[in-house]
């Protein structure tokens, strides 16, 4: 069974859709996550795969389903932070060897399909529908979504891992070569980093609203203390340092005005969650969270980088999706939990939601208030990747926990947790789900 | 500074070939009436790749946006850190952009808004790439 890209079809990415034709119907009821780690220290037992099907049995697990009644398995097959093995480097035939192999020796190492992850998880023998949701985990959310809902699958579960090798990202390759293509020219010869587009939409923000990179600072902190109450994250494992403002303003750039803190640390990790039908969830170990729709952008910038005209013009658009597929107003939002990685375009997430009346250009000076868990307007109680490390999940694990009553440390108190959206990654082109308590 | 050499590719050749004889050139559609930049296989309103051709623009532009890039990917680049890498747009169309060292500018203090020219500078391979330099 191999599966394929699920088609463009299952994506909810027009305005004018009404409301989401399985409006609470699918529900998500196990989590689980592996441990963290910076880099992969070669061994079996860390690599990508092991990790993934670590998180799997976890998700099961939680949810307290038997194995051979999970019947569907949507995964992001690109597992790379940035780092991919190098052609030169021997394959790590130790890590190769300890599991059963498909015909791509880097499968479950730097990648992973569907075919590997069933042939080392022999207890999944009722999966019968498979699909790719490429890049984040707010992909294959959407295509669990979808798939539950039209009855594709009705136990299914949702993977997205990642690897992280050694060295630094983003430096071999094309990068390190003395001459490149002429359409990677176009844009490679200026040598502008990953994070060098949001710096300047945020430059652009700032020029146009009056606010500072300073500005910045209470949310950083506040994504910083939230990450440390996310057990399950990078900082909360394996350092356990408050970001200040100092710590924040001091860091060095990497694009001014996007400095080392801005962007998220690259990291290993897998997430699954188990996605089902609201009636079968009814028996499952953990109380079911609804899913009322989920929306996808895939505007694409007229050219080389997204002008922030763009960017907020395209974050109101999706917002209109997201409330109409749902139901629901930006009243009804209990907490902001939108994706951070990088941390400068947080805002306009928010600003495109709405979140408690912002307006464009509000975001920084929202942030100088109480944007606490236990206020009254929470922003990104996950803390996001600026909390736990690159992910892009964390958003999505923290909605349901809070929903669920179970985030631990970080249930929010100053509100009651009832109606959540979660997505990302880029404010120009993203997936987003919106999770409810109750299926109505 | 010292950017990478360029191997022209099938999609771009005629955009290197017309920067070595110091001309500016942008992809276009006919029928939509429309630049478009990076080149693209066909065009990103009709989709069609039957309308598409090269035209050669003024040159002018003004700045838009910048940032200041401290931690380059791209080796050959990291000795001249930090630098800035400046966005412009082209008079003939503000939506068309491209990106720029702006030489003769020092790091971080871009004059956004201010006009800009087209100059050609020559990479590792000796491939000439448009630059732009301020005029006012």
């Amino acid at each position: 069974m191999a599966a394929k890209n699920a088609p463009t079809s299952m994506y909810r990415n027009e305005e004018g859709l009404g409301v989401w034709e399985h409006r609470g119907k699918v529900a998500a009821v196990g989590v689980g996550h592996s441990p963290t780690a910076r880099r992969w220290d070669e061994r079996p037992e860390t690599s990508v795969g092991a990790w993934s099907i670590l998180a799997l049995r976890r998700a099961i697990e939680d949810a307290g389903v038997p194995p051979e009644e999970v019947d569907g398995l949507v995964i992001v097959p690109v597992t790379t932070t940035g780092a991919f093995w190098p052609d030169d480097k021997p394959l790590p035939m130790d890590a190769i060897n300890a599991f059963n192999q498909t015909d791509d020796p880097l499968d479950g190492i730097a990648k992973l399909s569907d075919e590997w992850l069933l042939k080392n998880m022999p207890e999944l023998t009722g999966v019968k529908y498979t699909a790719y949701g490429p890049v984040c985990m707010s992909n294959a959310l959407n295509v669990a979504a979808q798939a539950v809902g039209e009855g594709l699958t009705n136990t299914c579960l949702v993977l997205k891992a990642w690897h992280n090798l050694e060295g630094r990202y983003y430096q071999g390759g094309k990068n390190a070569a003395n001459a490149i293509d002429g359409t990677s020219a176009m844009k490679n010869l200026w040598g502008a980093p990953a994070c060098y587009g949001t710096a300047l939409q945020f430059a652009e923000y700032c020029r146009k609203y009056g606010k500072t990179h300073e500005m910045m600072s209470p949310f950083m902190s506040n994504s910083r203390r939230n990450g440390l109450m996310f057990p399950e994250g990078y900082w909360s494992q394996h350092r356990p340092e408050v970001l200040n403002s100092e710590d924040y303003e001091l860091a060095r750039w990497i694009a001014k005005p996007a400095n080392l803190f801005d962007n998220d640390i690259p990291i290993m990790v897998a997430a699954a969650y188990l996605f089902t039908t609201a009636e079968r969830a009814k028996d499952m170990r953990q109380k079911p969270v609804y899913i009322l729709s989920h929306a996808s952008s895939e505007t694409k910038p007229r050219s080389m980088t997204p002008t922030l005209d763009e960017v907020e013009a395209d974050t109101v658009r999706t917002s209109r999706m997201i409330y109409e597929g749902a139901g629901i107003k930006a009243s009804d939002l209990s907490f902001e939990n939108m994706y951070d990685g990088f941390t400068l375009f947080h805002q306009f997430h928010i600003e495109g939601l709405g979140y408690r009346g912002i307006k464009p250009g509000e975001a920084l000076d929202f942030y100088q208030g109480d944007i606490s868990i236990e206020g009254p307007n929470p922003v990104s109680p996950s803390g996001g990747n600026i909390g736990s490390g690159r992910s892009r999940f964390w958003m999505h694990t923290d909605c349901i926990q809070q929903l669920q009553g179970r985030a631990g440390a970080r249930q929010v108190t100053g509100v009651k947790p009832e109606i959540a959206v979660s997505g990302g990654p880029m404010p120009l082109g993203g997936n987003y789900t919106v999770w409810s308590a109750t299926p109505d | 500074m010292a950017k990478q050499g360029v191997v022209p590719d099938e999609l771009t050749a005629p955009f290197w070939e017309a920067a070595n004889r110091s001309q500016l050139v942008i992809q276009k559609c006919g029928p939509c009436d429309r630049l478009q930049h990076p080149p693209e296989p066909s065009c990103g309103v009709c989709e069609s790749d039957r309308g598409l051709f090269w035209e050669e623009v003024s040159g002018k532009g003004i700045i838009y946006n910048y940032g200041v890039v401290h931690d380059c990917p791209v080796r050959l680049l990291q000795d001249d850190q930090p630098f800035n890498v400046a966005v412009v747009m082209l008079d003939e169309d503000p939506g068309i952009q491209m990106y720029s060292h702006l030489p003769g500018t020092a790091a971080d203090e871009v004059p956004v808004g201010a006009k800009v020219r087209v100059v050609f500078e020559k990479t590792d391979n000796g491939q000439l790439v448009p630059e732009w330099e301020v005029t006012c």
